[in-house]
């Protein structure tokens, strides 16, 4: 039950999203898939005990991947597809956490909220740029083939 | 003869310059990456039959020149307003993808790209401000909150969002208009906790936030900075972080307060 829950709810935030950003109307479901695809992968390594980093890089890889493929097949920017995925990643809670300590004096509590929500932010942009890496690496053994 | 014949060279150097230019212009504006705007001038350009051109974009303003026969011939473009549109981003990617496949000459792609430019945003502003109440409501439930904070969180959320798109339109600031935002959504979240509308505050205040979360602009900026444009990627990157940071102050003034 706890886990349909999370899959409605992160559809409908993904493709909501996709509506803030004026994502074309026949675009929306496939944002709200992309959305709920990486927000089930986070949850579920989360849950298994796997450290919020590890799964956040993996999640964000998961999205990347995900659009590029949407891109290749709808001939459609990757960026409509992969901004509406990572925004769940975004690590909102722990800055709040952060800023939260900081306005009432708790510095080492503060500290390590906000090293854990860089970390996660930069998480996200590792997960980014390995789908990147393997977007290039396919195009390039597809030109080989065919030069 | 020869004259005109050269005159009307020109003109349509120029004319294929401005569908390069406009091209560029609309996808900026639009929150398209910078390489992705960099490559389709150079792809139009290059379509049109212009063997070698550049282009030098950051997130302000556009600078572009081709070599021909002519002097080389270069524009620039300041960019003053930045807005989020991907719809606009996907139409004049299939619009060059168009020109690619030699549909369209350069009148016909100046037409089509002018209706684009001048085209309202896909949603209106009400449509935005209900889906980011839905969201704000569904980001609640998706970071552990309770169905009784949903209400809240969706008007809330709807608030909050409303207040950052009404605001940004009397003062042009954005950081005003996030921090305005923020701080409605601090004060109502802890109204509504107050009067017992509401149960966890942390938890209303995160959900009702997310809708604010400058997610394109975190994107876009490692995008770039991987294809190695580094100044756009290191400004866009101040700019998600400026708005992370008014969101931030809204929110601890209220927590401040209380």
């Amino acid at each position: 039950m706890d886990i349909l829950i999370q899959v409605v709810t992160s559809f409908i935030a993904a493709a909501g999203f996709g509506i803030i950003f004026n994502a074309p109307k026949e675009a929306l479901w496939k944002c709200g898939l992309v959305g709920m695809l990486g927000w089930m992968a986070f949850f579920i390594l989360t849950l298994q005990g796997i450290g919020e980093v590890p799964s956040t890089v993996a999640a964000a890889f998961m999205i990347a991947v995900i659009s590029q493929v949407f891109s290749r097949v709808y001939k459609a920017p990757v960026i409509i597809y992969i901004v509406s995925g990572i925004i769940p990643l975004v690590p909102g809670g722990t800055a709040y956490n952060a800023m939260r300590s900081f306005v009432t004096n708790d510095y080492n509590m503060a500290l390590s909220y906000a090293a854990k929500a860089f970390m996660v932010s930069g998480s996200i942009a590792m997960g980014i740029v390995l789908s990147e890496v393997i977007s290039q690496i396919m195009k390039q053994s597809r030109l080989k083939r065919i030069g | 003869m020869e004259i005109e014949d050269m005159e009307q060279y020109l003109e349509e150097q120029y004319d294929m310059m401005d569908v390069c230019l406009l091209a560029g212009k609309i996808m900026l504006e639009s929150g398209a990456e910078t390489y992705r705007v960099e490559d389709t001038m150079m792809r139009i350009a290059k379509n049109y039959g212009i063997k070698e051109s550049h282009s030098y974009v950051t997130p302000t303003g556009i600078m572009f020149s081709i070599e021909t026969e002519e002097p080389t011939k270069t524009k620039l473009i300041r960019i003053s307003d930045r807005t989020t549109d991907l719809k606009k981003v996907m139409l004049v990617n299939s619009t060059s993808r168009r020109i690619a496949n030699g549909e369209l000459d350069v009148a016909q792609a100046y037409r089509i790209l002018k209706r684009i430019y001048k085209d309202d945003e896909t949603y209106s502003h009400k449509t935005r401000v209900a889906a980011a109440a839905v969201s704000s409501g569904c980001f609640l439930m998706m970071f552990q909150g309770s169905w009784a904070d949903f209400i809240p969180a969706v008007i809330i959320g709807g608030l909050g969002f409303a207040s950052v798109v009404y605001v940004h339109e009397l003062v042009l600031i954005k950081f005003f208009s996030e921090f305005m935002a923020a701080l409605v959504i601090g004060l109502l979240a802890a109204g509504a906790v107050a009067v017992g509308f509401g149960q966890e505050l942390d938890k209303i205040i995160i959900g009702s936030v997310m809708p604010l979360v400058p997610g394109l602009l975190i994107t876009n900026a490692v995008r770039d900075l991987i294809a190695g444009h580094f100044i756009s990627g290191l400004s866009k990157g101040a700019e998600a972080f400026l708005t992370a940071f008014a969101i931030g102050s809204g929110i601890a003034v209220v927590v401040t307060l209380l």
